[in-house]
């Protein structure tokens, strides 16, 4: 099967085998963290460039470790410490990175189609690392991944994702990725954080946890932040956490072997509990692993030749 | 000034209801004669067999960025841009730099167009000093200069008494206001229109509440208060709905819309992939919103056809799209697009386009256009309405080059543009530069 | 080649790496995916047949140290590659179905060495083909054809093929 895409920009965009690819080359990549030596020839004498308008190091380090144990050279530029600071345009800057020879370039910006943009004017390829609420797709991809490690299928599985899903990148690629992949999705949280058009994708639109999380097999928790609160979206973290928030207790309505899923960085004592996070259910640190092993998956795919 | 005579056309002029195969005699920059088969003899002949021939287009929303932004438009591109899309007569927003709300910012707006513009421009001043939506402008020294209509467009008036004595005062004058209708707190930092297609693409969008709230504030105010309103780009179903019961209430209320409104919807953000070339105020809505602009458009809602041409540099639209300005170019898009999409899908006749075009605009500006009559001005347009004609920016007049059009397949295009019986546009040139 | 000739030269690879691994503790075998660990295993029950002692059997998936993954458009897929002993001290037989060019045995060769230090390596393989691009030989071989650049060998096996036999196709 070709990985006909030179770019990673959406999950929307490819299809239900294209994504079981990058999940079936997974498997192989995370054998190399068993290894003494854990680095592989594969992308060795390729630039990898961190393009990175807003701060995030977890998601940088990711990347930057995936490439590295590739033998790739990584270069990673943040806008506090360049010229974007003195008012360079993005294209500016991608033509500058371009002609330092970079082959790959992820990006993070806070604007949709920040990465589509670049497509447009520069010859290397794209990863797209979260374009503002649109999507983050390596971490759509990870969370798939994580779920079929864990419950091995995703046909007809209950996967509900919680908090604010209207400025969320990671639930709008989960959506995509699950759904495609035969998972039953339902979106919960304050109604004012919610996009009732997303019924139209046949999913389950809740503003009830407990009604929301009954039966569930997977509860992928999303950050609450508090730009959202100062808009007037919700009254308060205390009361999100009173109506929202994932206890011990509350996770009993859930399945007996229900998987506990977040993103990261966690507000302990907000969308979830401390008990919870470290319980046994969560699988929060096993995502960041499987992170590491999605990206190195996807720059290998990307890293291909010309389609013939 | 010498004489035209052109032969054979499909001559439409809905202002004397005519849609008759006939000859029109121009002499000294003025309709003559309307006949079949007229024998005179004239210094240039036209023939304009299997072409429709109607009066002049007006574009009564155009943004001809001089004084201040020079390197999007000037009046000498502008200008010729019209030409280019037929346009023989235009009008020209306010929001420059220094935004014109007085008699200097006018007087300059004439000077410039006596020197180099070659198709009629009629300046809009500002309601506002400033554009603050706080102080108004000299309405009367302003009408005095010349200028032909009120407007803050480019932002709403959003303080409704402000509105109410614009509207009480400038009902003395002959010159209507146009409202650019959004509320500004509902539009917030929204870049689209929200509704489906907004939630998915995770873009802040615009209600279309935030246009009809201000429609409906709009039409309440000249039922109360009196004076002539018109609303700019005109494009929810909501507002439709408000306009079309005001008419029939016989409240003097008209409005626009623009062929971008009439045929694009969001959907172009998503399929475009985010090209800015989608970004536009009011912003391109949902499908069905647009089904009941078509029937504004077919019952007579919707009064005027105008494009709201908003020239950008390239540096200035290829940023990410919430960054990126509001607004998109029209005037060389509009009859393609109009054809292709309207007239020859059978949603309007091409009767109706040029009435929208002609007779309707010349109306509510209260100008002496738009009409074929003998004894009015030689300002013509000829039509092709089969030709096969490729959006291509490039090859525009206009200094940009913002459109969502480029690269479409159009069937329909502008033949000739005649002002004051002299040929300024002719098959794909720019004639002569004599200005008017 | 047809069925019982296959099983015979099995067998003889197998007797050829017994006389000189037989006793020794530190012998490991490891294929080469996919064929090479296929017919690795059958060589495995043969040895375990003869000396009643099963080695170790690691898998090794060389996609990762191809010399050809820029100029790919297909991408193969990665798989694990499980090897489970410590690499260190240990003499391994590298097995793979098909010696031709010589570039899979040296990814294979620039692999196992990231995994530790061997003491030493030695190749198997079922069928050398010739027409070597790179300085590898095998020390221990199954059969010795002569083929030309445009023909292709495989091996077949039930696993996969549905039969156990090697073909020579002409492209």
């Amino acid at each position: 099967m070709k990985f006909h895409h030179k770019h990673l920009l959406t999950l929307e965009e490819l299809t239900r085998e294209e994504i079981e690819l990058i999940l079936d080359n997974t498997t192989g990549f995370k054998e190399i963290f068993t290894r003494s030596i854990k680095k592989v020839p594969a992308l060795r004498g390729k630039t990898v460039v961190n393009l990175f308008y807003e701060n995030s190091t977890r998601t940088r380090t990711s990347f930057e470790i995936a490439a590295k144990r590739l033998s790739a050279d990584v270069i990673n530029f943040s806008v506090s410490t360049s010229s974007v600071q003195k008012g360079e345009s993005l294209l500016d800057t991608a033509h500058t990175i371009e002609a330092l020879g970079a082959d790959i370039i992820i990006m993070r910006h806070s604007c949709p189609g920040a990465p589509q943009l670049l497509t447009r004017h520069i010859n290397a390829s794209v990863i797209n690392a979260g374009d503002g609420p649109h999507e983050h797709p390596t971490q759509g991809l990870l969370d798939a991944f994580t779920i079929k490690e864990m419950k091995g299928r995703f046909e007809g599985l209950n996967v509900v994702i919680l908090g604010d899903i209207t400025h969320s990148r990671v639930a709008r690629s989960n959506i995509w990725a699950l759904t495609k992949l035969g998972a039953k999705i339902t979106i919960a949280g304050p109604s004012t954080l919610l996009p009732k058009a997303f019924a139209r994708l046949g999913i389950r639109i809740c503003t009830n946890l407990r009604e929301a999380i009954q039966g569930a097999d997977v509860i992928n928790l999303l950050r609450i932040q508090m730009e959202r609160q100062r808009k007037n979206l919700f009254p308060s973290i205390r009361e999100y956490s009173l109506l929202y928030g994932l206890t011990e207790e509350r996770l009993k309505w859930a399945k007996k072997d229900v998987l506990i899923m977040h993103p990261g960085p966690i507000n302990r004592g907000v969308e979830i509990s401390q008990e919870v996070a470290d319980g046994s259910h969560s699988v929060i640190l096993r995502q960041v692993t499987n992170g590491v092993a999605v990206r190195m998956a996807v720059l290998y795919l990307l890293s291909g030749g010309e389609e013939v | 000034m010498k004489s035209l005579l052109i032969k054979n056309g499909r001559v439409i002029d809905p202002s004397q209801g005519l849609d008759d195969t006939l000859d029109i005699y121009i002499s000294g920059g003025l309709i003559k004669q309307l006949a079949k088969n007229i024998g005179k003899k004239a210094a240039d002949v036209i023939d304009a067999k299997n072409l429709i021939v109607c009066p002049g287009l007006i574009d009564m929303h155009t943004h001809l960025r001089e004084p201040g932004r020079e390197d999007e438009e000037t009046i000498y591109s502008g200008t010729r841009a019209a030409a280019a899309g037929g346009f023989t007569s235009i009008c020209s927003m306010p929001n420059t730099r220094p935004i014109c709300d007085s008699r200097t910012s006018v007087k300059y707006i004439h000077s410039r167009v006596l020197e180099l513009g070659i198709v009629h421009v009629y300046p809009v001043a500002a309601i506002t000093v400033g554009q603050n939506g706080e102080e108004i402008v000299e309405f009367g020294d302003l009408v005095d200069a010349g200028a032909i209509a009120f407007s803050d467009d480019g932002r709403p008036v959003m303080n409704a008494e402000i509105m109410r004595r614009a509207l009480e005062y400038t009902a003395m004058f002959n010159a209507p206001i146009l409202d650019h209708c959004e509320d500004l707190n509902l539009s917030d930092e929204g870049v689209m229109h929200g509704g489906y297609v907004q939630s998915l693409l995770g873009l802040s969008g615009i209600p279309g509440a935030a246009e009809s709230t201000q429609v409906a504030r709009d039409i309440e105010l000249l039922e109360f208060f009196g004076g002539r309103l018109h609303i700019c780009h005109v494009s929810t179903m909501a507002s439709i709905h408000l306009i079309r019961r005001a008419k029939k209430r016989g409240v003097n209320i008209t409005c626009e819309a623009t062929p971008h409104h009439l045929t694009l919807t969001d959907m172009a953000v998503k399929e475009s992939n985010f090209d800015t070339n989608t970004k536009v105020k009011p912003p391109l809505v949902s499908e069905e919103n647009r089904q009941e602009l078509l029937r504004g458009l077919q019952d007579g809602t919707i009064d005027v056809i105008a494009t709201d041409h908003a020239p950008h540099t390239a540096k200035d639209k290829d940023l990410v799209y919430i960054e990126a300005p509001f607004g998109l170019i029209g005037m060389e898009t509009a009859i393609p697009v109009l054809f292709t999409d309207l007239v020859h899908k059978g949603i309007i006749t091409i009767n109706q386009m040029i009435e929208k075009m002609t007779i309707h605009p010349a109306r509510i500006l209260r100008i002496n256009r738009g009409t074929l009559k003998p004894g009015s001005p030689a300002d013509l347009t000829i039509l092709d309405p089969k030709k096969q004609y490729t959006i291509s920016s490039e090859k525009f007049f206009s200094l940009s080059h913002n459109t969502p059009f480029e690269g479409k397949k159009c069937r329909g295009a502008v033949d000739t543009t005649i002002v004051d019986g002299k040929i300024v546009f002719s098959k794909g040139k720019i004639m002569g530069n004599e200005t008017v | 080649m047809d069925e019982k000739k296959f099983q015979k030269t099995l067998e003889k690879l197998a007797d050829d790496i017994l006389k000189e691994f037989r006793d020794d503790p530190n012998f490991v075998l490891i294929g080469i995916r996919t064929r090479g660990v296929l017919l690795a295993q059958r060589l495995l029950q043969i040895i375990k047949a003869r000396t009643k002692k099963e080695p170790p059997l690691g898998t090794l998936d060389i996609t990762l140290y191809r010399d050809d993954l820029s100029t790919l458009a297909k991408h193969p897929i990665v798989h694990a590659t499980t090897l489970p002993f410590d690499v260190d001290e240990k003499k391994i037989v590298l097995m793979d179905d098909v010696l031709y060019t010589g570039r899979t045995v040296r990814a294979a060769l620039d692999q196992l060495v990231d995994f530790g230090r061997p003491s030493l390596i030695r190749l198997a393989v079922f069928i050398d083909r010739g027409l070597r691009e790179y300085p590898i030989q095998p020390d221990f071989v199954g059969m010795k054809i002569e083929t030309k650049q445009n023909q292709v060998v495989h091996v077949c096996v039930p696993e996969v093929d549905g039969e156990e036999k090697v073909i020579i196709i002409e492209r």
